[in-house]
């Protein structure tokens, strides 16, 4: 397990190194220059925490990043910061996802705070798809913010300590930002100045769209890299294994924003083991987007397929060459470790006697 | 980001149709005539904001909170008109190719979001050309079409249906005296 947590103080993480904005591991990697790797949980339509942690397990170690989505796709799920609350406590390095369209800029402004003293180290801002995508269309769309005003507002929040109202804060938050980008929808060529405008308003990372279409996802990092924004943001590019033809083609037509060539569609029609050959063209396609100038990485997504997360990565061979990682104890969880050990003594509490303690100030 | 709910399938992706703006049946035939002569807009624009600007003592004579209601009625039913205004109260129009974002059903004021239909069309209203794409295009004919580049703040819900050329009007002439006062107080 990856501890993204500092050893002395559970609110604030691993010491920080000059530079960084975040003492989370995923800006380290990305720093180092090391390839990352991150890798996207499917939240739970449960109350049970043992669904997150054993959905969690399944990257322990080998992902530095796990998004947790905020209600993809319109759809109702376990939320994002429930998600990192269950993840920070066991440790894991998540990535919080906050969607404009389900929160204004009170809820947003809170959350980020919230999520930050629990220990997220990484924050990603979406517009988010429309409601009437989802399975509650009649829901009321917010985009009180959109993903680039987001970013502005923590960026804010993180260096100068402030409220979009400009109130103070005492402790900022010490977030990574990230944002998301599609290559592959229209207006193209705006796209790579758009990416401009999310650095400028304090993107550092982001994790592109399902790339599939790699002469389309080239040309795109090319102007990326003449237009110098390669140097101030790291770029993930989105990969994912398909589970057959079929599925391709439904993800195709019903998911806004995800382009996928009938070449590809032609590859898995064609496979004998359409689910080998779904695996196989992830595969080719980190191959291919690693060599791309300018990718600092990869964002795995392999929805409902996240038991082949692993087989990928292994095959791909992306993390050769990586720097072992240390595991550390976070104090938090000694707090929680002798909160626990307490309650294990089944200790009787009169509550009598405790309020006379805490009104007299004896402890 | 990668998932979605079950639903029949169909040949493209279809959202369920409880968008009201898609109900009200406009046609986007204005709209997009404004984002074709973008240009012809910018230059007719920027004289009439002199002109406003040159109408400063009239509107302080007259008040700029009396002012507000007519001004705001022929804004409304102007821009209304040209560019299916939404009376924000802050304009941006300069600054997205003169398409509203405000049409946007996201109400993005800063670029397309991901979802843009490879036809160029809306994610959430299918038959209605992306604001954003549109935008792109307008700005591309305007002399300062490099301000879509600019990170635009959040809107300002409490300046909804107010008259933002009364409010630029207003700053224009508070920019163009505080210079002079300034002189006037080292004097």
């Amino acid at each position: 397990m990856m501890n993204d947590t500092h050893p002395h103080d559970p609110g604030l993480p691993l010491e920080p190194l000059p530079g960084h904005s975040s003492r989370g591991r995923l800006e380290r990697i990305l720093r180092r220059g090391e390839f990352a790797v991150t890798a996207e949980l499917n939240p739970p339509d449960s109350a049970n925490p043992e669904d997150v942690y054993e959905r969690a397990a399944i990257f322990e170690g080998w992902v530095d990043g796990i998004n947790a989505v905020d209600a993809s796709g319109a759809n109702c799920h376990m939320s994002s910061v429930g998600i990192c609350a269950l993840l920070t406590r066991m440790g894991y390095a998540p990535i919080m996802q906050i969607s404009a369209r389900d929160r204004n800029r009170i809820a947003i402004q809170g959350d980020v705070l919230g999520a930050s003293a629990m220990g997220v180290q990484n924050i990603l801002c979406l517009t988010g798809d429309g409601v009437q995508a989802g399975d509650q269309p009649g829901a009321k769309p917010v985009f009180d913010l959109d993903c680039m005003s987001m970013l502005e507002t923590i960026r804010t929040m993180r260096d100068e300590g402030k409220f979009l109202s400009g109130r103070k804060l005492t402790t900022p938050p010490g977030v990574f930002l990230g944002a998301a980008i599609n290559p592959f929808a229209p207006p193209y060529d705006f796209r790579p100045y758009r990416l401009g405008k999310k650095i400028a308003a304090g993107a550092q990372f982001v994790q592109s769209q399902y790339v599939f279409d790699i002469p389309m996802f080239k040309e795109y990092m090319k102007k990326v890299v003449d237009l110098g924004y390669a140097e101030k943001c790291f770029i993930l590019a989105g990969v994912g294994p398909m589970a057959s033809a079929k599925t391709a083609k439904w993800i195709r037509t019903n998911v806004p924003g995800i382009h996928i060539p009938d070449n590809i569609i032609k590859r898995l029609e064609g496979a004998e083991n359409q689910k080998q050959e779904g695996k196989q063209i992830c595969i080719d396609m980190i191959n291919e987007v690693k060599e791309i100038e300018g990718v600092s990485g990869i964002h795995v997504m392999a929805y409902r397929q996240e038991e082949y997360v692993a087989e990928i990565v292994h095959e791909s061979g992306v993390l050769k060459g990586r720097q072992p990682w240390k595991r550390e104890v976070s104090r938090s969880e000694a707090i929680a470790a002798a909160h626990a050990a307490d309650v294990h003594e089944g200790q009787l509490q009169n509550q009598q006697d405790l309020v006379k303690a805490a009104a007299t100030h004896q402890s | 980001m990668a998932e979605a709910a079950k639903k029949p399938t169909g040949t493209a992706y279809q959202p369920s149709g409880v968008s009201p703006s898609r109900r009200a049946g406009r046609s986007y035939t204005i709209r997009l005539w404004s984002v074709r002569h973008s240009r012809f807009l910018e230059v007719l624009y920027n004289l009439f904001a002199d002109l406003f600007l040159k109408l400063h003592p009239f509107w302080k004579a007259v008040g700029y909170s009396r002012a507000e209601k007519p001004v705001k009625f022929i804004e409304r039913n102007v821009k209304g008109l040209l560019f299916d205004c939404r009376m924000c109260g802050q304009c941006a129009l300069s600054s997205t190719g003169m398409s509203c974002p405000m049409n946007c059903p996201k109400q993005l004021r800063n670029g397309p979001c991901g979802g843009v239909r490879a036809n160029g069309h809306c994610e959430v209203e299918p038959d209605m050309p992306c604001v954003w794409v549109q935008a792109w295009k307008g700005s591309q004919n305007m002399a300062k079409g490099d301000a879509i580049l600019n990170v635009q703040k959040p809107v300002d819900q409490s300046l909804r249906e107010t008259s933002a050329w009364l409010r630029v009007t207003a700053l224009a002439a508070k920019a163009k005296e505080a210079p002079a006062q300034g002189k006037g107080a080292v004097k």
